[in-house]
């Protein structure tokens, strides 16, 4: 299930829905949250933005390529737009199947492809001003390992 | 022919704009979409900035595409989500 919205999401309900739809022996779950420190600078909060369409396309290509590489039950992705706090909660990605490897590994894979792939942009309030991110070298290292 | 062409994040700020409807040539491509809009002035070059990047009806571009009547063309940023 592929849902990108403003409101927040509550976890339990997330995970209980991975559960119901499918008879798992493991799921796992990530949870990014807004950080208050980047590049040295003080974070008070995001603005997300996506491409309302594309975005939710590409989520459901990469969930699909992990069901392609992983005997993988269901996958799970919510990801927040519009402003966000920080410590304010901005994605979920859950996964089960029948084993833990899978669910951990797909929902890394999972996490990593959307970093670098799907179409959100962040931008960051500081004391200073108000700057769009830049994508890092960091993130495309992550994804090339799979 | 006419295309909707989108913009989106830092672009849609810089240039004031997060949608426009441009009317091209029959059998333009996106080059000479590109080429149209960075005619408009000096702000529109950003889009030939090498890190812009393009999708064509919500897929991404690597390479020139021609557009047909309707489509709908994005320029964008390098993502930053998650």
């Amino acid at each position: 299930m592929i849902r990108v919205q403003t409101d927040d999401f509550n976890v339990g309900d997330e995970y209980q829905a991975l559960r119901n739809r499918a008879s798992a022996g493991a799921i796992v779950f990530f949870v990014g949250l807004v950080r208050d420190m980047n590049l040295g600078e003080q974070v008070k909060g995001l603005h997300l933005e996506h491409y309302p369409g594309m975005t939710e396309s590409q989520l459901e290509a990469i969930v699909e390529q992990a069901k392609q590489r992983w005997p993988i039950q269901d996958a799970s992705v919510v990801h927040r737009v519009g402003d966000l706090d920080v410590s304010d909660q901005i994605v979920f990605v859950g996964v089960n199947s029948a084993h833990r490897e899978a669910s951990f590994e797909a929902c890394h894979f999972i996490m990593d492809y959307l970093k670098t792939q799907a179409t959100f942009w962040k931008k960051e309030r500081t004391n200073n001003n108000d700057t769009w991110l830049d994508a890092r070298e960091s993130d495309l290292e992550a994804k090339s390992k799979w | 022919m006419q295309v909707n062409v989108l913009f989106f994040a830092r672009l849609k700020e810089q240039l004031g704009c997060s949608s426009l409807s441009l009317e091209l040539a029959e059998g333009s491509n996106t080059t000479q979409l590109k080429a149209e809009l960075v005619s408009k002035g000096e702000q529109w070059t950003i889009l030939e900035e090498s890190s812009v990047l393009m999708a064509v009806n919500q897929q991404h571009i690597s390479d020139v595409k021609s557009l047909a009547n309707g489509d709908e063309v994005a320029f964008f940023p390098p993502v930053t989500g998650g």
